[in-house]
């Protein structure tokens, strides 16, 4: 499978809050929560993100809570994937059993900027910068997370079972 | 090679001899927690599956502890899920208001959670009950839905690191202060993916509630789970609460680590992190003078027994600064009415403190204790993240329940040592 989207690039430690605050977690309605998805770390975020673009950012993605909210509303807003130097422990576990496509490369990453147009294959992890005209690869699912998600997620891996 | 207490609970828990760091495996689990804001995306999940019964309806706790009471209707709604999904499956761990608690403070004291245990919650800092000696971490709805379903979940076993507090703490230093200088010494990545194990001679004297906060914020450093090793202090704490088998785990003397680090205790004061991140933490010393709007004490980090006597010694014929609100709230019922019993809850009245029922409210800006832009809070809890109180031009510092009192009465961030 593979995309082409624009890049919105973030720093360090993007937590959970600030991708979706705890004010508006009254409600599981994920058209809803999109609304407000980055909302305090970019206010605009959401009005000037389109369909299919790429949020960027460096180390610790997604750290704090554990509110599945987080990936949820991320892929709701339209973002087609996220690529970080590395991501929070439950942040990952939850893309990963919502289906939010992410990557982990820290060169990528080094190499981005806002506005670059990127290329991904998720099947070999290969990331294509235009700009730079560069090639990068991110680490690839292990085996047993890709069962997961060839499975449909972890509700359909359970189903399996 | 020997096994760390984190790599044998997992182990016997996947019915394996032995597991190593890296490895993915399938865990039974013992305990599995949801609260109002991540168990109603779990339900509807579990709903999906069109299953009759739940894995065991005495293994999953139900605690509405975050927008609870009500505090609108959005959220009221959230708690109805919870209220009738435990109805139709039978589960008795459903804890109304009236006999809630904060969920972290509330298991333990319920012996609910045992030593030996494996527990998620889809809550991040169920690394709490490491305290006791169990693995515990925090996992996503969809986590908690497939758990409720099955009773088991993937794993990979991580990598630990252990800490080794050794000297004699200072005055007013508590398990919160050890817990934030270890953050500020390692990052809020410093133990991504890993377990944290506390140990040492300062460890091994430490009461439980201290334990309890040090657990608490494990996560806040990135790991999976923070982890104490069980001993009479933990047996004192459980014996009248906890009703099935347990066991005690502990480290073999060749277990192997990513990392040690030795901490000398005898130059760590009484912390405090500054605005927006965990890490940045200080000695009280070197905090400046900061004015503060307000002050919260409570939360599953400092919302104990022994947090309230500290701050309720320090209040004692005192009064809060009138530049200022301090809001006070015990993290269960039980708490609350023995800090009633003690007279606790009337020296913080007499202070001028704001004491409310159970709940997380400020805590997350939910509710009870919101922040408007430019305002300051010291809070005894464990994020200080942007607008995690309120507007997101607020700010946050965090500290232990002693700092917490005296800050309240001096209006800006202070130690019990600057008061007359
Ligand atoms: S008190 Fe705060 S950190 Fe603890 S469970 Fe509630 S919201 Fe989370």
């Amino acid at each position: 499978m593979r995309i082409t989207g624009k890049t919105w690039k973030y720093r360090d430690d993007v937590n959970t809050d600030e991708i979706i605050p705890a004010r508006y977690l009254n409600t599981i309605d994920l058209n809803e929560l999109a609304k407000h998805c980055m909302e305090d770390i970019d206010k605009d975020f959401i009005k000037k993100i389109s369909k299919g673009d790429i949020i960027v950012a460096g180390k610790n993605f997604g750290c704090g809570s554990s509110r599945e909210h987080a990936p949820l509303c991320i892929k709701a807003s339209g973002i087609s994937c996220v690529i970080a130097k590395s991501f929070a422990r439950i942040f990952y576990r939850n893309a990963i059993n919502t289906g939010l496509p992410i990557l982990e490369s820290p060169d990528a990453v080094s190499g981005i900027e806002t506005g670059d147009n990127l290329t991904i294959d998720f099947l070999t992890g290969e990331i294509y910068n235009k700009r730079t005209d560069k090639t990068y690869k991110a680490k690839p699912f292990p085996p047993f997370m890709q069962e997961i998600i060839s499975s449909g997620g972890l509700m359909g891996w359970v189903k399996k079972q | 090679m020997g096994m760390t207490i984190t790599e044998k609970i997992l182990a016997a828990h996947a019915k394996k001899k032995k597991v190593e760091p890296g490895e993915l495996i399938i865990a039974n689990i013992d305990i599995a927690l949801g609260n109002d804001i991540t168990a109603p995306l779990a339900i509807q999940e579990f709903e999906s599956l069109g299953l009759k019964k739940v894995f065991n309806p005495g293994r999953i706790c139900l605690v509405p502890d975050h927008f609870t009471p009500n505090k609108d209707i959005k959220s009221a709604e959230q708690v109805k899920i919870l209220r009738d999904f435990a109805k139709k499956y039978k589960i008795k761990n459903y804890f109304e208001i009236g006999q809630m608690g904060v969920e972290h403070a509330l298991l333990p004291e319920k012996g609910i959670v045992c030593p030996g245990d494996l527990i998620i919650g889809a809550d991040s800092h169920t690394c709490t009950y490491g305290a006791l000696g169990a693995f515990s971490t925090g996992v996503g709805s969809t986590d908690l839905a497939s758990v409720m379903a099955i009773g088991k979940l993937w794993f990979k076993v991580p990598e630990s690191i252990k800490f080794v507090y050794k000297g004699k703490l200072r005055k007013w230093v508590s398990g919160k202060d050890l817990i934030l200088y270890t953050i500020g010494l390692i990052g809020v990545d410093g133990a991504l993916y890993q377990s944290m194990e506390f140990t040492g001679p300062v460890i091994e004297k430490l009461s439980m509630d201290n334990r309890f906060s040090m657990a608490n914020m494990a996560i806040e450093a990135g790991a999976k789970n923070g982890i104490f090793i069980p001993d009479d202090i933990t047996l004192e704490y459980i014996k009248n609460r906890v009703q099935r088998p347990y066991k005690f785990y502990n480290s073999d003397k060749d277990a192997k680590y990513s990392k040690i680090h030795e901490i000398d205790v005898n130059n760590i004061e009484p912390q405090v992190a500054f605005p927006h991140l965990p890490e940045n933490a200080k000695g009280v010393s070197k905090a400046g003078k900061i004015s503060l709007d307000q002050v919260v004490i409570g939360s599953c980090t400092n919302g104990r027994m022994e947090d309230l006597r500290i701050a309720a010694k320090i209040l004692k014929n005192r009064k809060v600064s009138s530049n200022l609100r301090l809001i006070v709230i015990p993290a269960t019922q039980n708490i609350y009415m023995q800090a009633m019993k003690e007279g606790l809850i009337e020296i913080f009245i007499n202070a001028g403190a704001a004491v409310s029922t159970p709940t997380c409210g400020p805590c997350l800006g939910g509710h009870m204790g919101i922040l408007a832009k430019g305002e300051k809070a010291l809070a005894t809890t464990n994020r200080n993240f942007v607008g995690r109180m309120g507007s997101p031009e607020s700010e946050v510092y965090l500290a232990g329940p002693a700092i917490a009192a005296a800050s309240a009465i001096l209006g800006r961030i202070s130690s019990p040592e600057d008061l007359t």
